[in-house]
């Protein structure tokens, strides 16, 4: 359904958040205004949320993707808590966005288990908006 | 200063500057702040060397803290370290010891840091992770099992529960038989720079202010030789501040801290000598030491002038450096052990009393053993090999540096008044300003990089498409269930009527102006988490979620 509304929708619309306890919020909010600059629809939900919070936020939000910040390395308790909940709640057509310092070896596991894109340090701006643009958000099922 | 300038010299030089080409981005700071191409007497306008530098020891400390800095004793080289149980983290400081270390300094996972139990829900896949998990006074004994703390300086980087942590450092103290008054080290207790940065904050900013306040009375009178604050602008910086936003808004913060302790009825000399701060060591050399440099007039004018300090110990700021996290790299990883040398140079060159070298791997994972030894032989190289310790601020007269100097004081000084005008630190703080400020000098920078106007190796220029992976530490997944399986076990064994009992002496003395610090050691001795006290403080002083700018 999500995916219905987006095509009659100007702008994509996508939740960044960061998950767990670590508080190291710089480079999600440059992404976050990046993302606006570049005309998406930013739901920015903040710290310290856990992963029912992330997806009850995507769903009342009505978001295409979902953005999660960790620097903690928590991501793989994390991550596939949120990708378990989206399929739970019916939204596994959200595209699944990470951001931070993710250990190279984990990387292919996360994508594996669904999440579309993992963006480490030293991304450029514009390298993820052009990844957003050329996907729908539908990545895993 | 009237000498006779050389005009037919200084003619010729314009005239070949204007013909000369210029690279094609304008020369600017890390910070964005733009560099002329040269600085000469012209640049120091009515500069007096006698009255703006003085000698190093004595006011206003331009040039340094002590009259004779590294020649009679080099910086203290503390590496900040933990992760696992508090028996893993015992482990690395013995072997830090072993490889020469001087002082330790203890870094805490983040359910410690955000004041939760190993066994909170919230604490799930972050315990041990990131630092090691501290509950109880039991794991703090643990962590400092068998080091001389007669001996060593320990410092502690937390700051949400920082009273509690210290509380269970004095009594493990006081169990071990070590007198508190030979006690030496450092609680990080900076609760402002959570609110503005890096985002460890539980309580309103006012209780957490009282808080932080009630370690510094608490001390001056009980642990007289410890630093109960490390004010600081280092996670500031690292948010992506630029270097005066990290300037300004640290001493603000200490001023800030001041005015609260003063509001108490204490006197200013009976705490201001033990104050400390910690600032950033990031890639522009020059920048960076005209920072410290500038930090230590502000700061000694501020203390003497404004709140009438009289000890001379009092003026002096006192810091440790941190290389930048924020300039290391995922790509070419080993780069980062150059970035972090120069880093560290200037730390050394600004007049450091210590300081921390990051691991080059540091942005992959926590530090492996090679690479934290790494950090630590190129401050040894530093102190040992390069000549930098053999004169006092070596850079003292450089018309560059000191013009630097005057520039940070008075952009500081433009903050410090912007502050005002908002209402004071919390009212600007409630507002966002510290936060927004931060945000726009973090996205300009990002947007600079993008743009390639600024280049970082390995990331945007000289990149290279092999890239040879480091072995770096994996922390045991097994750490989380034995520390929430001891923790358990120990709350079975405890008196529980007694924790009852001591918990609301907590919340009791929390609604009142009385110093938490008694009802705190109580706690810790009935063998209270870290948790469960914040818990009862959250009764009183309710929960904080902050404002987002972004």
């Amino acid at each position: 359904m999500a995916e219905h509304l987006a095509q009659n929708r100007a702008a994509k619309r996508i939740v960044l958040a960061k998950v767990g306890l670590d508080g190291h919020d710089r480079g999600v909010k440059v992404v976050a205004r990046a993302l606006r600059d570049a005309g998406f629809h930013v739901i920015y939900a903040g710290l310290w949320q856990t992963p029912e919070a992330v997806v009850r936020a995507v769903a009342d939000e009505d978001a295409d993707w979902v953005g999660l910040s960790i620097l903690s390395g928590a991501h793989m308790t994390l991550v596939p808590r949120v990708l378990r909940l989206l399929k739970e709640t019916g939204l596994a057509n959200v595209g699944v966005l990470v951001g931070g310092i993710i250990p190279e070896d984990e990387v292919p596991k996360l994508l594996e288990l669904g999440v579309a894109r993992v963006f480490g340090p030293g991304t450029s701006m514009p390298e993820i908006v052009e990844f957003l643009k050329q996907n729908s958000g539908a990545r895993h099922d | 200063m009237a000498a006779v300038i050389d005009t037919a010299a200084q003619d010729r030089w314009e005239k070949e500057v204007a013909a000369a080409p210029v690279r094609p981005e304008p020369p600017s700071t890390v910070s964005g702040v733009p560099i002329e191409p040269l600085y000469t007497r012209n640049s120091l306008d009515g500069f007096n060397p006698d009255t703006e530098l003085g000698f190093p020891g004595q006011y206003p400390f331009t040039r340094g803290v002590h009259a004779t800095m590294y020649r009679s004793r080099l910086w203290t080289m503390r590496q900040f370290a933990g992760f696992g149980t508090a028996r893993q983290t015992n482990e690395r400081f013995r072997f830090l010891l072993a490889k020469g270390q001087t002082g330790l300094s203890t870094a805490f996972d983040l359910p410690t840091l955000m004041g939760l139990d190993s066994d909170d829900p919230r604490s799930l896949g972050e315990v041990g992770r990131l630092g090691v998990a501290v509950d109880t006074l039991d794991d703090m004994r643990t962590l400092f099992d068998g080091i001389d703390l007669n001996n060593v300086s320990v410092s502690m980087t937390i700051n949400a529960p920082a009273a509690i942590i210290m509380a269970f450092f004095l009594a493990n103290a006081q169990d071990q038989g070590v007198d508190w008054k030979q006690l030496r080290g450092t609680l990080q207790n900076d609760i402002l720079k959570e609110f503005h940065a890096q985002n460890e904050f539980v309580f309103p900013p006012e209780p957490h202010v009282r808080l932080v306040c009630d370690v510094i009375e608490y001390c001056a009178r009980e642990v007289p030789q410890w630093n109960p604050v490390s004010i600081s602008g280092y996670h500031i910086r690292e948010a992506g501040s630029t270097a005066v936003q990290e300037l300004a808004f640290t001493l603000a913060d200490g001023f800030h801290y001041i005015d609260t302790c003063l509001a108490r009825g204490m006197d200013i000399d009976d705490f201001a000598p033990r104050l400390s701060f910690f600032f950033n060591s990031h890639n522009d050399i020059f920048e960076e030491i005209a920072k410290y440099r500038a930090a230590r007039v502000l700061w000694a004018e501020t203390l003497r002038n404004k709140y009438g300090a009289r000890k001379e110990s009092s003026w002096k700021l006192r810091f440790h450096a941190q290389t930048a996290g924020c300039s290391l790299q995922d790509k070419q990883p080993e780069v980062n052990l150059i970035r972090v040398a120069y880093q560290a140079l200037a730390a050394a060159l600004g007049g450091c009393q210590s300081l921390h070298t990051n691991s080059m791997d540091e942005t992959l994972a926590l530090p492996s053993e090679h690479a934290v030894t790494l950090a630590l032989r190129t401050q040894q190289v530093l102190a040992h090999e390069t000549g930098v310790t053999n004169t006092v601020d070596p850079l003292g007269g450089s018309y560059f540096i000191e013009a630097l100097t005057r520039q940070m004081q008075q952009q500081a000084g433009g903050y410090f008044e912007k502050i005002e005008q908002l209402g004071g630190m919390l009212a600007a703080l409630e507002k966002g300003f510290f936060r927004r400020e931060i945000a726009d000098a973090a996205f300009a920078y990002q947007r600079d990089v993008d743009a390639q106007k600024k280049l970082i190796v390995g990331v945007n220029a000289f990149t290279e498409a092999e890239q040879k992976p480091l072995e770096t530490l994996v922390v045991d997944e097994q750490v989380e269930a034995e520390q929430v399986a001891s923790l358990g076990k120990l709350k079975w064994q405890r008196d529980a009527a007694e924790v009852a009992c001591v918990l609301a002496e907590v919340r009791r003395v929390a609604a009142t102006r009385e110093n938490l610090m008694p009802a705190f050691l109580q706690a810790a001795r009935a063998r209270c988490g870290v948790g469960e006290i914040m818990n009862a403080l959250a009764d009183v002083f309710g929960r904080y979620s902050g404002v987002a700018r972004w």
